[in-house]
């Protein structure tokens, strides 16, 4: 039998301007983008202490409409969105019957009655279909619109200076996961969040997706940062940045056989709030004196770099679990990860070691975030 | 980059120079490249056997590990102490920056290694891959 020819990588309508701009393009999840354009550390440390700017419209944007959208989001993610005020967004997630990540989300109130849900890019497919197999006993409308906006992330401590350059928008009006809209780059009823997956301060605006209008703002934040050594990153140092910020992504730290409990993700978790997809079986967990495993913070203590699916070993060389994400931490300057332990072995300062290419490596649990980003003295 | 013409090659990315029974071990442009920033360098101590064709050591970036592969077979007479500190230089100079220096027990085993000219043609084929 033929196989069929691979599909065609998907891009953003930003692709050739990031080829243009000699960055390092690979396929992720389907999607061909930028992972590096001047170099990974770099792109890393400007986000950190400067700004940088990420193309991320590759990720995914549902809406939900209609007078029955707030119990259908309540019955579809995990937060209680009956908290959230107009304006305001909420980190959550979508579960599985059995507690289990469908994908972590971001939850945006517009209007009582239309909510927004931006989704990951390899589960877009899956999660739209999911949320519209889910909500169609409620009085509302899913809508995918993840092909018409161009997501721009700003992030670093000069992000809010760099976009104020470009808005009229009073940004210290928009605390931590709220947003408003209005004019950026000229382009009338912009949404501006305050969001991000990096661990510092900084901005996602939804542009419109058209190849003029995206490399317009794209140049023109650009050039708004400069003074302030602005990078263009990819989605190398987002990794890295996430992971230092302790951050989850999915199919590493999340997934459908990973729970809530486990991911240590329950802080997010509203069961007060009324039954929903999933809230069942994390009861029973919860009840049965959760997790059989933990998600915890390693930093490697002896020399060497843990990577993704390496094993997790007890002193005695036993293997106990997995790393999930493993990296250099380019800010931090130590090796850190993230790993699945046994909930019992999950304690702070215990040691374990990685089996790194056939070595057993020493490393110590210690808390996440591994970076904090500091308080802001002015 | 230009690749020197006095430099021979593997398919795995390595460069070596060879004077008389010495050859001078680094990898290419090409592999700094696709690594991306390099935080580690796993040399192998001096006196260790390497043996063409087969892992030696390791060098880790931000993002992957990668092997190295030795191209000639030999002993390991120096290791360039400077990347302990500075891994980065490979980054900034691939050419420049050798890793170790072998001293060759069959320097006809030169002769199996890739021109210049023919590394460049195989990173061109990689590259359209």
């Amino acid at each position: 039998m033929a196989t069929s020819a691979p599909a065609a990588l998907r891009k953003t309508a930003l692709n050739a301007m990031h080829r243009r701009m000699g960055a390092k393009m690979v396929d992720f999840g389907g999607w061909d983008m930028p992972v590096e354009y001047s170099g990974l550390i770099a792109e890393h440390m400007a986000v950190r202490t400067k700004v940088g700017l990420f193309d991320v419209s590759h990720m995914g944007d549902i809406q939900l409409r209609g007078p029955g959208s707030l119990d259908a989001v309540q019955h579809i993610t995990m937060n209680d969105v009956s908290k959230l005020q107009e304006g305001q967004a909420q980190y959550s997630a979508m579960l599985y019957p059995q507690g289990t990540f469908v994908d972590d989300v971001i939850v945006h109130k517009l209007s009582p009655n239309d909510y927004l849900i931006v989704i990951n890019a390899g589960t877009r497919e899956k999660d739209f279909n999911w949320v519209r197999t889910n909500v169609h006993r409620f009085d509302c409308h899913a809508s995918d619109y993840s092909d018409y906006y161009t997501q721009l992330a700003i992030q670093g401590p000069r992000a809010a200076e760099t976009l104020a350059k470009l808005t009229k928008v009073d940004l210290s009006t928009i605390k931590g996961y709220w947003f408003k809209w209005g004019t950026v780059c000229g382009l009338a009823n912009t949404l501006i969040a305050r969001t991000g997956y990096t661990g510092e301060d900084g901005f996602e605006i939804y542009v419109p997706s058209d190849v003029a209008t995206s490399e317009r703002v794209w140049n023109e934040v650009l050039e708004a940062g400069k003074e302030f050594d602005i990078l263009p990153c990819g989605l190398g140092a987002r990794n890295t940045l996430r992971l230092e910020a302790g951050m989850s992504l999915y199919e590493h730290e999340i997934s459908e056989t990973i729970n809530v409990f486990e991911a240590r993700l329950d802080r997010f978790l509203k069961l007060e709030k009324g039954p929903f997809i999933g809230s069942e079986a994390l009861k029973q967990i919860a009840a049965a004196g959760g997790p059989q495993r933990k998600l915890v913070g390693l930093e490697v203590i002896e020399r060497g770099i843990a990577r993704d699916g390496y094993p997790v070993l007890d002193l005695s060389g036993k293997k106990i679990g997995v790393v999930t994400s493993g990296s250099p931490a380019p800010f931090l300057k130590k090796n850190i990860a993230l790993a699945y332990v046994p909930s019992e072995l999950a304690v702070n300062d215990g040691e374990v070691a990685v089996e790194i290419r056939g070595c057993a490596v020493k490393a110590r649990m210690i808390p996440t975030p591994f970076y904090r980003r500091p308080k802001k003295t002015a | 980059m230009a690749y020197p013409e006095k430099y021979k090659y593997t398919r795995e990315h390595e460069w070596i120079e060879v004077a008389g029974k010495v050859g001078i071990v680094g990898i290419t442009d090409y592999a700094q490249n696709s690594l991306g920033d390099i935080v580690f360098v796993d040399a192998p101590k001096v006196g260790t056997k390497v043996e063409k064709d087969a892992v030696f050591g390791s060098m880790e970036s931000v993002k992957a590990v990668s092997d190295l592969y030795s191209p000639v077979t030999g002993a390991v007479t120096e290791v360039n102490e400077d990347l302990k500190s500075s891994p980065e230089k490979i980054n900034s100079d691939a050419h420049g920056a050798w890793i170790i220096k072998v001293e060759l027990s069959d320097p006809s085993e030169v002769a199996s290694l890739l021109s210049a000219a023919d590394y460049e043609k195989f990173i061109a084929e990689e590259t359209a891959k």
